[in-house]
């Protein structure tokens, strides 16, 4: 079977992927800094009629970057990385071929009508899953379609052994697929009201705190199965890759991969406390947000680890650079995670802006950066070109390195600024403040995030243009490049 | 139930390091497909030529 000389990896749908990574990542974090100055000058909302405001707008946000850019990203990493770790070609199997596009064909109407339907205000109303059953239907086909290329490479796979990477992109796969379906079971409010209702609209099929408990099982299990999982598939590959260097535990990465798939499941609870949900619940959700640092920490250490002996890439190639910074800021968001969920910690911090600080440096810090670093290194290897430049990178990395930290800090500031105002009580116990003072008291931090969604974007449109040059304009290569990708 | 889980952990931290010290497996070896990963290279743990290493399937 090996003596076929002529046959090489297929890129193509990998490519495809990586054209809506880069859109929906624009498109998405655009938005996101239209709402973030939204919240610090509240004019804004008037832009664009009803389609400007927050309110439409947010949902559209977490949309377009979970469903539009990273889950492009993962697509687009798996299409490249599962046929290199399992040794089989797409082109292999006309089959497997076909899948794979007629699924990006399927998602990008998905992802289309996702966006306009999102526009028009036509929502579940759940969080992370705001889509109407229609789009629900269409998506569990394309998440089907996946597995079938999935497990159809790994069935025709000339390497035995599932690299780590692999087990984790899995997991991703019946996570999600288990999670959505619950979840999403909904009815559309013409067959709940006696046909008085809407074929577009739906209603869960739990309520009350129910409905809460299922949603935030799938809620956090989407950070998990969307935001973990697949991003540690993609730095498990990617980092020795790029480095040169194997994987520093291949033991430990077995260890903290079935670690996080027994405590994660678990932890989804922990956005629900002090809430109605039972107690015992409560406390459940807490425990198992903590013992969620080992595995965290467990792929992170090592994939710091991995760089032993190496750390003169760290300055001389920016791709290390992004990838190791993405394992820290895994590690800092793993920590403060479990902080929040801590049931006396929590109750300053729900509800308040210390939440959406401690997403971002998650999802900017670590699953961008992961995606983007992933990217890069997969570019020359699909367009036979080095990347366009090298300088670019560096600055770029400057940049938004400092917008993740201006974010964090600012919501870490205005977070418990506003934790502490609400709780805060006079000599008779009345309330110290009202809620317009909290508001008055953090516009300077608002203003400040806002500034740190300019400079990611910026940074961001930077990676797009170096990408595109990559693709169409950069010097040619003959061969292709063993570990460290080449730059200009 | 916690006690379940510790006990199932050190298990399986004990079942890595036994299997690989009697020689059944050898997981650090599998670090090398990300690194030797041509369409062309030797697989670390290739399934047509060998037909000896039956017991290396994941478990
Ligand atoms: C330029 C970059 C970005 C900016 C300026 C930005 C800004 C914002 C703002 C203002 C909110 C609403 C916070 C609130 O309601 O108080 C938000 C929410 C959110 N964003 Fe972003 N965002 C950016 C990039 C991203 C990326 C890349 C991702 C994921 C890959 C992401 C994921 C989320 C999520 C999951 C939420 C919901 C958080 C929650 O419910 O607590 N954002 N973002």
């Amino acid at each position: 079977m090996q003596s076929n000389a002529a046959l090489e990896y297929d890129y193509s749908v990998a490519k495809l992927y990586t054209y809506t990574a880069i859109l929906f990542g624009f498109v998405g974090m655009l938005i996101g800094t239209l709402i973030a100055a939204q919240l610090a000058f509240p004019e804004l909302n008037y832009l664009f009629g009803e389609y400007g405001t927050f309110s439409r707008l947010r949902p559209l946000h977490t949309n377009v970057v979970i469903y539009g850019f990273t889950v492009s990203g993962v697509f687009a990493t798996f299409y490249y990385s599962a046929q290199r770790v399992l040794k089989v070609s797409m082109a292999e199997s006309k089959f497997i071929m076909f899948v794979g596009k007629l699924q990006f064909a399927l998602y990008l109407i998905a992802a289309t009508a996702m966006v306009v339907t999102e526009l028009m205000g036509i929502t579940q109303s759940k969080e992370y899953a705001q889509m109407e059953w229609p789009l629900d239907l269409l998506i569990v086909v394309i998440w089907v379609l996946w597995g079938v290329a999935m497990f159809g490479l790994i069935g025709i796979r000339r390497e035995k052994a599932l690299y780590i990477s692999m087990w984790y992109f899995i997991a991703c796969f019946l996570g999600v697929a288990m999670l959505y379906l619950f979840n999403n079971m909904a009815i559309p409010t013409y067959f709940t009201s006696g046909n008085l209702g809407s074929m577009m609209h739906s209603v869960s099929m739990y309520s009350g705190t129910n409905d809460a408990l299922v949603q935030w099982w799938w809620g956090h299990n989407a950070v998990a199965f969307v935001f973990t999982v697949p991003i540690v598939a993609m730095i498990y590959y990617f980092l020795p890759k790029e480095s040169g260097q194997a994987v520093y535990s291949y033991k430990l990465s077995l260890l903290s991969f079935w670690g996080l798939m027994f405590v994660y499941l678990w932890a989804g609870s922990h956005h629900l406390l002090w809430s109605t949900v039972p107690d015992w619940m409560q406390t459940m959700g807490s425990v198992f947000s903590v013992v969620l640092i080992l595995p965290s920490w467990g792929s992170a250490i090592n994939m710091l680890l991995t760089m032993k002996g190496e750390w003169n890439q760290l300055t001389e190639n920016p791709l290390i650079k992004f990838m190791v910074l993405a394992s820290t800021f895994y590690m800092l968001s793993t920590l403060e995670g479990p902080i929040q969920a801590i049931k006396s910690v929590n109750a300053i911090a729900h509800f308040t802006d210390w939440i959406p600080g401690h997403v971002h440096d998650g999802v900017l810090g670590w699953v961008a950066f992961m995606i983007m670093a992933g990217l890069f290194h997969m570019a020359p290897r699909m367009f036979k070109r080095e990347i366009y430049s090298k300088k670019l990178i560096e600055a770029q990395f400057w940049i938004q390195t400092t917008a993740v930290v201006l974010y964090f800090t600012s919501m870490w500031i205005a977070g418990i600024t506003q934790g502490m105002m609400w709780r805060a009580v006079d000599e008779y116990g009345n309330l110290m403040y009202s809620f317009i003072d909290t508001v008055t008291v953090l516009h300077p931090y608002y203003a400040i995030r806002a500034l740190a969604g300019v400079l990611y974007v910026t940074g961001f449109a930077m990676f797009a243009y170096n990408m595109i040059k990559t693709m169409t304009s950069s010097r040619e290569l003959s061969e292709e490049p063993q570990f460290r990708s080449p730059m200009a | 139930m916690t006690i379940f889980l510790v006990v199932m952990l050190y298990w399986y931290i004990v079942y890595l390091y036994r299997s690989e010290k009697k020689g059944e497996k050898d997981y650090e070896k599998l670090g090398k497909i990300a690194l030797d990963d041509e369409l062309d290279s030797t697989p670390v743990n290739s399934s047509d030529p060998l037909p000896t290493d039956n017991k290396e399937q994941n478990k």
